[in-house]
């Protein structure tokens, strides 16, 4: 069975996503090593998630798919770029979300902004996937990057410690 | 090209007078990302392009929505129009677009030292920052205020022959905009798509 780092990287390369912009979590490492890696992929870090919001809505508008990574404390930075660029403009950005702040962590703000992030993408009515299991993470992440640029809305796929394994903390 | 021109010997220019002159310039179809505040108003009085992209929102992402573009066409020249508050907000931009050097991007900074749209209030640029100096130590060498409105002229027209990111700062005046952008988002966004040859 591949990791599920190996599974998000093979099905970006199947849907055609080509260019991932990032801001580093640590949970993500092996995945962004792996898409470094690959000269498929363009990627590159970013000095803030909504810059990386608005690279991605470029990169779809002159014709290439695009991904952001990002923790969840990043996307605690990006509900305007959502509500007033992403989502008004029928943008598929695709949002891999490290999520962090729950099952076991140690940082009460990391925490509190992870509690933030379902109600906001609710209110914007932005689809989110909680995936938990390698064994449906390459259907989820197929079906709706295809979902995605059909209805041309954005798309979080929220990566639980369940999946990824998360960051150990010995208490 | 007065590579010393520095920001407070700059000619106190206008920002639609130097949008049509930016326009009248462009003969490949390169795409023009007109930021918030009055940058997109006036690239919209300027005459409206299909290579246009007008945002409503979204302060401070001119410059990684143009980086965006010049990503996925690299044969097309891409504009960034940005007010001084706006890229205020998003320096760090600058960084990443120093760090990636994309050979196609020209990058354009209203500075009129205010938040124009927003009732004039005064931006940081105006008392002490410099931002053509904060582009060059962010990476971008070939960053460079306008002396006079021909030496934006052949900025541009430098800018144009690619091969590096380039930034041009331009010192404005507080005159109001040229007019008003259609505030319909979807429509923008395809026109833009359209404009790009993506969508037919
Ligand atoms: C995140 C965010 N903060 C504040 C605003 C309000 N706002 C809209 S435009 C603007 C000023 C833009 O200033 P500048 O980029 O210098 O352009 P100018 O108005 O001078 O043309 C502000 C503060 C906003 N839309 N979004």
């Amino acid at each position: 069975m591949p990791s599920w780092h190996e599974i998000v990287l093979s099905t970006l390369k199947k849907s055609d996503v080509r260019l991932v912009p990032y801001v580093p979590d640590r949970v993500f490492t092996p995945l962004i090593e792996a898409l470094h890696d690959d000269n498929f992929f363009t990627t590159f870090p970013c000095t803030r998630e909504e810059e990386a919001i608005g690279i991605v809505t470029g990169a779809w508008m002159g014709g290439m798919r695009a991904a952001v990574l990002m923790q969840t404390s990043g996307f605690g930075t990006i509900p305007n770029a959502l509500a007033s660029l992403a989502v008004p403009c029928q943008i598929p950005a695709l949002i891999f979300v490290s999520e962090r702040g729950t099952l076991g962590e140690f940082n009460l703000g990391q925490a509190l902004v992870c509690r933030t992030m379902r109600p906001v993408l609710d209110s914007l009515a932005v689809e989110h996937h909680t995936i938990t299991d390698v064994n449906t993470l390459a259907f989820i992440v197929d079906r709706a990057i295809k979902q995605a640029v059909a209805i041309q809305q954005p798309v979080t796929f929220i990566l639980s410690p369940l999946l990824t394994g998360g960051k150990v903390f010995e208490a | 090209m007065a590579g010393n021109t520095t920001a407070h010997n700059a000619k106190v220019m206008n920002r639609f007078d130097l949008t049509k002159r930016l326009v009248a310039q462009l003969k490949r179809e390169e795409a023009v990302v007109g930021g918030i505040g009055n940058a997109n108003f006036d690239l919209w009085a300027a005459g409206q392009r299909p290579q246009n992209f007008y945002m409503l929102g979204s302060m401070g992402l001119a410059i990684p929505i143009a980086l965006g573009v010049a990503l996925a066409q690299p044969k097309r020249h891409v504009f960034a129009l940005e007010g001084d508050g706006s890229l205020l907000m998003q320096l760090g931009c600058l960084a990443t677009v120093a760090m990636l050097r994309p050979q196609n991007l020209t990058m354009v900074i209203w500075d009129n030292g205010v938040y124009q749209i927003t009732g004039g209030q005064p931006t940081a640029s105006a008392e002490a920052a410099d931002l053509v100096a904060i582009a060059r130590g962010a990476g971008i060498a070939n960053s460079n205020w306008a002396a006079d409105e021909a030496d934006f002229d052949a900025l541009v027209a430098a800018s144009l022959k690619g091969g590096a990111p380039t930034l041009i700062g331009a010192r404005i005046d507080k005159g109001p905009p040229a007019g008003a952008t259609e505030r319909d988002p979807v429509k923008i966004r395809e026109n833009f798509m359209r404009g790009l040859g993506v969508r037919k």
